[in-house]
């Protein structure tokens, strides 16, 4: 629990994980009947609705809601935004 | 096999490697987003909604990326896979908005596939050499963080992210450093070739992912490798793989153990060292991404991709020894850049249409020009030359006019110097500048009639059967010329003359 | 003078257009509702100005002669999941406390062309994790209805589009967004006496809305008639090029052709719903929904949806696996909460943010969603609920062959109340159990008020049709709504 827990980065302390760890196997011994089901000769879903993957054109700022050019509005809701740039903690690599 | 050999105190070693190379796709927005991909940005500036991940954003694939990767695929002969998919890596870094990058790994667009790379004695590569390749995906590329601009904090600069890359993923089929670097090289041929990437490796167009493990002479299964990421030139590929190899054989050989790690290359010292950010074990929690659908490609996109390849660098190659009669030397030099058999190949046009001749027929002088003679002028000229102003259409009248036997060879450099300082038409500066050689027999006659009158002796001699003396007889003639006689002209009426 | 907050979306709309009253004059009924319902705490903030600048231009509009929208001077309410330009939106969680996007989602916008006004934006489920509305960081909403008992148990509205629900329901509203990822329109819906339709998966735009579980999350009206809901999801549908699952197809003109004459249809009900531990009065009005469709001309039909015992278990493999990876991006780099302690490195940075932001329903599920995706596990979990997933779609495949549509409870219990089942998950979870199939099997289903049970509570009736006809669906919640005449509403005790 504590490494998935790592894993999507979330901190739990110890008294968390006490009521989290019996609510989580409960949960999972749960969706365990699934197992039940034969499904040797079924393909998983890969689309809700069958249909294909549409490609669109190789446009530069085709439409502002998917192009660039408005950096202010990138930052607008950062924590930490400087010389154009967002800050974080420092890393090292 | 390459003899690529490390001698440790227990015996020797061999070294496996595999490359992964990320080859930044050429099209003019994004993978998943209508943002810029052009370089060199102010930060932050070519980032889309999108590409920042805000709340509710969506990827929609670009054609263009796609079309690019499936040609490239083509290009090293590997299966195109008509239905792939998009899968979602999950992993948190601050170069990778998302939380996820957008790869593929079940099924990627591009199968199995492979590439040659050519004998090289002097590099330790004994014969031609097919390396297998795995597969080609695409994938969005992370954006960059500047760690040197304030003491406490990294900068994000989003620019890059949601680029597209093809991964291109090697089989571990090479075992020299030697053998990863032609095998850079040929990649990055073949992706110019197609133009699907500018193989621009300072402007990080191209990265290695270097994997690489070390077994005993002789041993049979793989040892543990390493991942060595983002490794940006191809000296810096062999570096780390010399580097890499030495290490582990050490390790190994003090009775250690290889962990599976990725680690880094750090270009001053020419090592490689543990990546600190890459320390927990990865679990990457790859599931196909649900904001997307199968990518499915019809015959017709397909056989488009295909009818748009150029000839490819192999081909090209076999073209110039085989119809061309060029040299092996020449073919390799001339078709291992674009721009250099894109020259070629104009210049040949040019020179074979003013002839009026096959291309066959000039494509050896064409090439001697284009290789040594030209390239030479140039550089003794240095900053002297203006390269602009040797056209395809200049140099052609110049290679004509030697072609014709108006001009020497020695009168074809003078004239290309003045053409490289001047800008001027060779053919003026051959009538203006008196460079041209003597092909009016009657001159050449005339002074030979001298020569031989005066050389009684020698030419006695000479058709007593010392030929020898035929080289006196055209230096007299050539001397007496000024050395602006066309030779072939004064050969034939010497050979006349003196029976 | 009629009171305005008792009309509906068509209501309104004709009523503006005729000049039986203004834009502005609806607006202002409807912003001073939302002011006096703080008890119900439907809004998470309200947007007065913004109702009142979009019933001025209706205004103005008509005086101008011009042509009106679909939705011309209907103020409604939105579901704090969709992006609003420049107003706050949170998904109800303390991570976005203080987003303000600078985008609008294509729902929204489609809702604004088409000359509606926003009252303020809806309480939720957070990152609608919930049936109940109480996992929101901005507090409980309270259902306006409560039992005829005499005690004043606050209800819970049903989730995640409780605000929308509590708010319809209410009279604060003629009409909300919701959306639908396991039920989220439909249980609310049912549990506040309204109707609100999920249409096929892909019929209206995911762009711009905060994902949860993007291949089951779909947008769709909330109201207190079918015709309502029929105009609204024509605005709110239609094709978007910038979500890849947009479907490409012309948005049909349902509210035209409403028909609640069912002749030559077959209604199917599946055996399967006919779960241990299901209310009796739940139970009795489906038997009344079975008799009002036969009313209707309708022919009904036995049919089997033999996996549907397991598609509330499939559904929390997949929305969770899902929701893990789609709320990857709440990591305090580039908008709402950071929380960094003293000395913290970027991946603690992460760590401490994602705790302190995210409420305890949200983790879990993003919990459960990196464990079934993780190293050594997808296939046993993921793949092989997506294969279960297959399964449910092809139980329904059959049906069609036999029915035009089906009929069902929408939720195995009337609406309880706020915290009755917080304590225990799986039991929350169970609300849904009716709803779920239709969500991974992407179809349109609906939910429509069918009476009140014992306590005085509404309870709903679930129709689900074939992809794509979200007519045949509207057609019979138009002939259950005719001949059930729920006109029973909640006494304001706000
Ligand atoms: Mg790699
Ligand atoms: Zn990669």
């Amino acid at each position: 629990m504590a490494k998935i827990a790592s894993l999507a980065r979330i901190d739990v302390d110890e008294k968390d994980l006490d009521h989290m760890v019996p609510e989580f196997n409960n949960i999972l011994a749960w969706v365990e009947q699934l197992g039940e089901v034969d499904t040797s000769s079924v393909e998983p879903m890969t689309a809700v609705i069958p249909q294909e993957l549409r490609l669109r054109d190789d446009v530069v700022d085709a439409d502002p809601l998917t192009g660039g050019g408005k950096r202010d509005a990138i930052l607008a809701n950062a924590p930490v935004a400087e010389h154009g740039f967002f800050g974080v903690p420092k890393v090292i690599e | 096999m390459s003899n690529y050999r490390i001698q440790g105190a227990t015996g020797q070693w061999e070294v496996v490697i595999g490359l992964e190379v990320h080859a930044q796709v050429t099209s003019k927005a994004k993978l998943f987003s209508s943002a810029s991909t052009e370089f060199g940005a102010e930060p932050n500036v070519q980032v889309s909604l999108i590409d920042a991940a805000m709340p509710g954003m969506l990827p929609v694939p670009n054609r263009e990326c796609i079309r690019q990767a499936v040609r490239t695929g083509m290009a090293i002969e590997a299966e195109i896979n008509k239905w792939s998919r998009f899968d979602r890596k999950n992993y948190f870094y601050a170069d990778l908005p998302q939380g996820y990058q957008i790869s593929q790994l079940y099924h990627p667009l591009v199968g199995e596939g492979q590439l040659l790379i050519e004998a090289d004695e002097k590099a330790g590569i004994p014969e031609d050499k097919v390396i297998r390749i795995e597969r080609i995906h695409v994938e969005q590329d992370a954006g960059k963080l500047m760690h040197d601009q304030h003491p406490t904090m990294s900068y994000v600069d989003l620019n890059r992210t949601g680029v597209a890359l093809m991964e291109i993923v090697s089989r571990p089929d090479m075992t020299s450093p030697a053998e990863a670097g032609a095998y850079i090289r040929k990649l990055r041929s073949i992706l110019r070739y197609v133009g699907s990437c500018d193989g621009n490796m300072e402007e990080g167009s191209m990265r290695a992912d270097v994997n690489v493990s070390v077994r005993k002479v002789g041993d049979t299964e793989l040892g543990t490798r390493t991942e060595t990421k983002n490794v940006n030139s191809v000296r810096f590929v062999m570096q780390a793989i010399e580097h890499e190899a030495q290490r582990q054989v050490d390790v190994l050989e003090d009775g250690g153990k290889i962990v599976q790690e990725t680690r880094l290359f750090d270009p001053n010292t020419g090592h490689t060292r543990s990546m600190r950010s890459k320390e927990d074990a990865h679990d990457y929690r790859y599931f196909p991404d649900p904001d997307l659908l199968p990518l499915a490609l019809d015959d017709a996109f397909l056989e488009a991709c295909r009818e748009s390849l150029p000839e490819l660098p192999d081909a090209k190659r076999a073209r110039y020894t085989g119809e061309l009669g060029l040299s092996e030397y020449n073919a390799r030099e001339l078709t291992a850049e674009v721009e250099t058999f894109a020259r070629f190949e104009t210049l040949l046009a040019a020179t074979a249409k003013g002839i009026g001749k096959p291309e066959k027929d000039v494509a050896t002088q064409v090439a001697n020009w284009s290789l040594s003679v030209a390239p030479g002028v140039i550089k003794a000229l240095g900053d002297e030359a203006d390269v602009s102003h040797a056209t395809a259409e200049r140099q052609a009248s110049i290679l004509d006019m030697q072609a014709k036997g108006e001009i020497s060879g020695g009168q074809a450099k003078e004239i290309f110097e003045i053409v490289l300082k001047t800008g001027r038409e060779p053919g003026e500066i051959a009538d203006t500048e008196g460079l041209k050689q003597v092909s009016d027999t009657g001159a050449i006659e005339e002074a030979i009639d001298t020569i031989i009158a005066n050389n009684a002796d020698k030419v006695e001699e000479y058709r007593g059967g010392k030929d020898k003396l035929f080289g006196f007889f055209v230096g007299q003639t050539m001397k007496a010329m000024q050395g602006k006689a066309n030779p072939q002209v004064v050969n034939q009426i010497l050979k006349d003359k003196l029976g | 003078m009629t009171d305005l907050t008792e009309l509906g979306v068509k209501a309104i709309r004709d009523g503006v257009a005729v000049g039986d009253f203004s834009a502005v004059e609806v607006a202002e009924a409807f912003n001073a509702a939302v002011a006096d319902a703080a008890q119900l705490n439907a809004f998470i903030v309200a947007t007065p100005d913004h109702a009142l600048d979009a019933a001025k231009k209706v205004d103005a509009d008509r005086a101008a002669g011009k042509e009106l929208g679909t939705m011309a001077g209907v103020p409604i309410g939105m579901k704090d999941l969709f992006a609003t330009k420049g107003v706050q939106t949170t998904a109800a969680s303390h991570i976005l406390e203080g987003f303000k996007p600078e985008y609008e989602s294509t729902v929204s916008q489609k809702l604004w062309d088409a000359g509606a006004g926003m009252l303020g934006k809806l309480n939720l489920d957070q990152f609608a994790m919930g049936s109940s509305n109480e996992t929101s960081y901005f507090g409980d909403v309270a259902n306006p209805w409560r039992r005829n008992d005499g005690g004043n148990a606050k209800l819970a509205p049903g989730g995640s589009s409780g605000g929308s629900s509590a708010a319809v329901a209410g009279r604060i509203a003629p009409a909300a967004t919701g959306t639908d990822t396991g039920g989220s329109i439909r249980q609310p819906a049912a549990f506040t006496g309204i109707a609100g339709i999920k249409p096929t998966y892909g019929r209206c735009s995911r762009w711009g809305i905060v994902a949860f579980a993007s291949s089951l999350d779909q947008a769709g009206p909330m109201a207190r008639s079918v015709e309502d809901c029929a105009i609204m999801l024509e605005a709110m549908a239609g094709f978007d090029p910038k979500d890849s699952t947009s479907l490409e197809l012309d948005v049909p003109a349902w509210s035209a052709n409403l028909n609640a004459d069912l002749s030559g249809k077959r209604v199917g009900i599946p055996k399967e719903y006919r779960m241990d531990g299901t209310d009796e009065d739940i139970l009795k009005s489906w038997e009344d929904g079975i008799a009002w469709l036969k009313d209707a001309g309708a022919e009904v039909v036995e049919i089997s949806l033999p996996h549907t015992k397991y598609a509330l278990p499939a559904y929390y493999i997949v929305a969770p696996a899902e929701a893990s990876s789609n709320l990857a991006r709440y990591d305090g780099v580039r908008y709402g909460l950071r929380d960094l302690p003293d000395g913290a490195g970027l991946q603690d940075m992460y760590a401490a943010t994602r705790a302190e932001g995210f409420g305890d329903e949200v983790k879990r599920r993003i919990l459960i969603g990196t464990y079934v995706l993780s190293a050594g596990f997808y296939d046993a979990y993921y793949t092989q609920a997506m294969k279960i997933r297959t399964l449910v779609q092809s139980d329904f495949e059959q049906a069609w062959e036999k029915c035009d549509f089906v009929l069902a409870p929408t939720t195995p219990t009337a609406a309880f109340a706020l915290g009755d089942k917080t304590s225990d998950p799986l039991a929350m979870y169970l609300n849904d159990v009716f709803a779920v199939p239709a969500s991974l099997a992407g179809l349109p289903a609906m939910s429509v008020p069918a009476g009140l049970n014992k306590d005085g509570l509404p309870l709903g009736l679930q129709i689900v049709g074939p992809a794509f006809d979200e007519q045949a669906v509207l057609n019979a919640g138009l002939a259950i709504e005719q001949r059930a005449g729920f006109t029973a509403k909640p006494e304001k005790w706000w």
